[in-house]
């Protein structure tokens, strides 16, 4: 399994990574980011696109 | 002897090209050389966060590096001088010959700088970390600020000294801020909501003269109006760094000319086909809006055309197709300024139409553009998710 974590200090909810995992993130009828803590290891490729594509570097992967 | 991959530019663009090539299966040398001091770090928390941070820290923006890569060979300090394309090599500044067999081009941008020689200490870009840590040390409360351009950097930078508690004035030739990519009727109520927080605008104006005899004390403009200033702030826009790339029958008089594949375009006709651009420093047709070669300066572009190219490159190895042979990304950009959130997709500079869609003009809203009745772009202030519904309809 995969555990991801959001700094939401640094996330402007911009919803980038939504659209490279959407089962893990959506923004929510706030346009505020909710998200999945685990996921599958078969989402990694997903996750690690969305880690790319937030402008605010704000999404990881916990270890 | 397999001499690999070449990156020239280790910044975003470099790394995320690493990424790619081991993602896509490349398990050959990759050598990326950089004229930056410093590892590839995001640029965009420079005009915003960073630059109003009490200390400025560069583990704040440097990106996290990957096991993948761990076996790429970083140069950094390592500005590349001149390339000979048909021998396949490069040489780097102090002489070193770099052997390749794929080239890849990313040497992004730098500052549009103004003519003027004397003042070289109140005189500021932002483009690097170092040139965040130089401007952060001159904003302060009371600080006199002279911003040139009105762009997103410009009004990002304007938005962010204003918080810090500096006095801050704007120059453009432009009739409203970032009318380019906001269009004339968002951009003009943009402006009435910058003033409100304080920024000074000097529209359709020009600096003609720096004042001061030691140091920076005013600036003259075109309008016959003087204004007094600490520092000068000069964001008039980005050249690509391409010069190094001279007498390789290239075309680039505005960043590197490439084809549909990102591919580097002989002047003489056809493309070159180990020698690939990547980044700002690229100018591609994209066939999602025409057959036109442009250089886009969004964030999501360095990642997006590194992740293509890196796939090409790894196919070619791996003697497989690649799965998608054009490339065609949706722009994106943003902005943060006071209370507004700015979020487009699309080229809602190429439109000859907008028209609001949703919301209220005077706080927030979405804007749709079009070129001859075809949608073109979309930009919000908030609503960012009626903004993110339109990416289907945009990328066609």
């Amino acid at each position: 399994m995969i555990k991801v974590n959001v700094d939401m200090n640094k996330c402007q909810h911009y919803g980038q990574c939504v659209f490279e995992a959407p089962n893990i993130f959506k923004l929510n009828e706030d346009d505020k980011l909710e998200y999945v803590a685990t996921a599958d290891d078969s989402e990694l490729g997903n996750i690690e696109a969305a880690i790319d594509v937030c402008p605010m570097q704000a999404i990881f992967i916990v270890d | 002897m397999s001499e690999g991959v070449v990156v020239v530019g280790a910044s975003m663009g470099g790394l995320r090209l690493a990424e790619s090539l081991r993602r896509f299966g490349y398990t050959g040398p990759v050598r990326i050389f950089g004229n930056e001091g410093h590892p590839p770090y995001n640029r965009p928390p420079l005009s915003k966060d960073l630059l109003s941070a009490a200390e400025i820290d560069f583990a704040e923006v440097a990106f996290p590096q990957r096991s993948a890569t761990a076996d790429v060979e970083w140069n950094l300090s390592a500005e590349a001088v001149t390339a000979d394309l048909s021998n396949q090599h490069i040489t780097i500044s102090g002489g070193e010959q770099v052997s390749f067999e794929h080239l890849i081009i990313a040497t992004g941008l730098r500052s549009k700088r103004l003519g003027f020689e004397s003042f070289p200490g109140e005189r500021h870009a932002l483009r690097s970390f170092e040139d965040a840590k130089a401007l952060r040390s001159k904003l302060g409360v009371g600080s006199k600020i002279v911003i040139v351009g009105s762009g997103f950097i410009a009004c990002e930078v304007a938005a962010t000294a204003t918080k810090l508690g500096c006095e801050v004035h704007i120059v453009s030739p432009s009739k409203s801020p970032m009318d380019r990519a906001l269009g004339e009727k968002l951009s003009a109520v943009v402006k009435l909501r910058l003033e409100a927080q304080g920024i000074t605008f000097h529209m359709q104006a020009t600096v003609i003269e720096l004042i001061g005899s030691n140091r920076l004390e005013a600036v003259a403009l075109s309008d016959g109006s003087t204004v007094r200033c600490d520092s000068l702030v000069e964001a008039i826009g980005s050249e690509a760094n391409c010069e190094w790339l001279a007498g390789n029958d290239l075309d680039i008089t505005d960043g590197l000319l490439c084809d549909g594949s990102l591919r580097a375009v002989r002047a003489s006709g056809g493309s070159w086909p180990n020698v690939f651009g990547v980044g700002d420093v690229a100018r591609f047709p994209n066939p999602i809006f025409d057959a036109t070669p442009r250089r886009i300066e969004h964030w999501n572009i360095p990642t997006e055309s590194a992740k293509f190219v890196g796939q090409q490159i790894a196919a070619s190895y791996n003697s497989i197709e690649a799965t998608v042979e054009v490339f065609r990304p949706l722009p994106s950009f943003w902005s943060d300024q006071f209370d507004m959130h700015i979020f487009g997709l699309g080229m809602s500079y190429l439109a000859d139409e907008s028209k609001l869609v949703h919301g209220d003009i005077s706080g927030d809203c979405v804007f749709e553009f079009t070129r001859e009745g075809v949608l073109v772009g979309v930009v919000g202030i908030g609503h960012r998710s009626v903004v993110q519904n339109y990416r289907s309809a945009l990328e066609r």
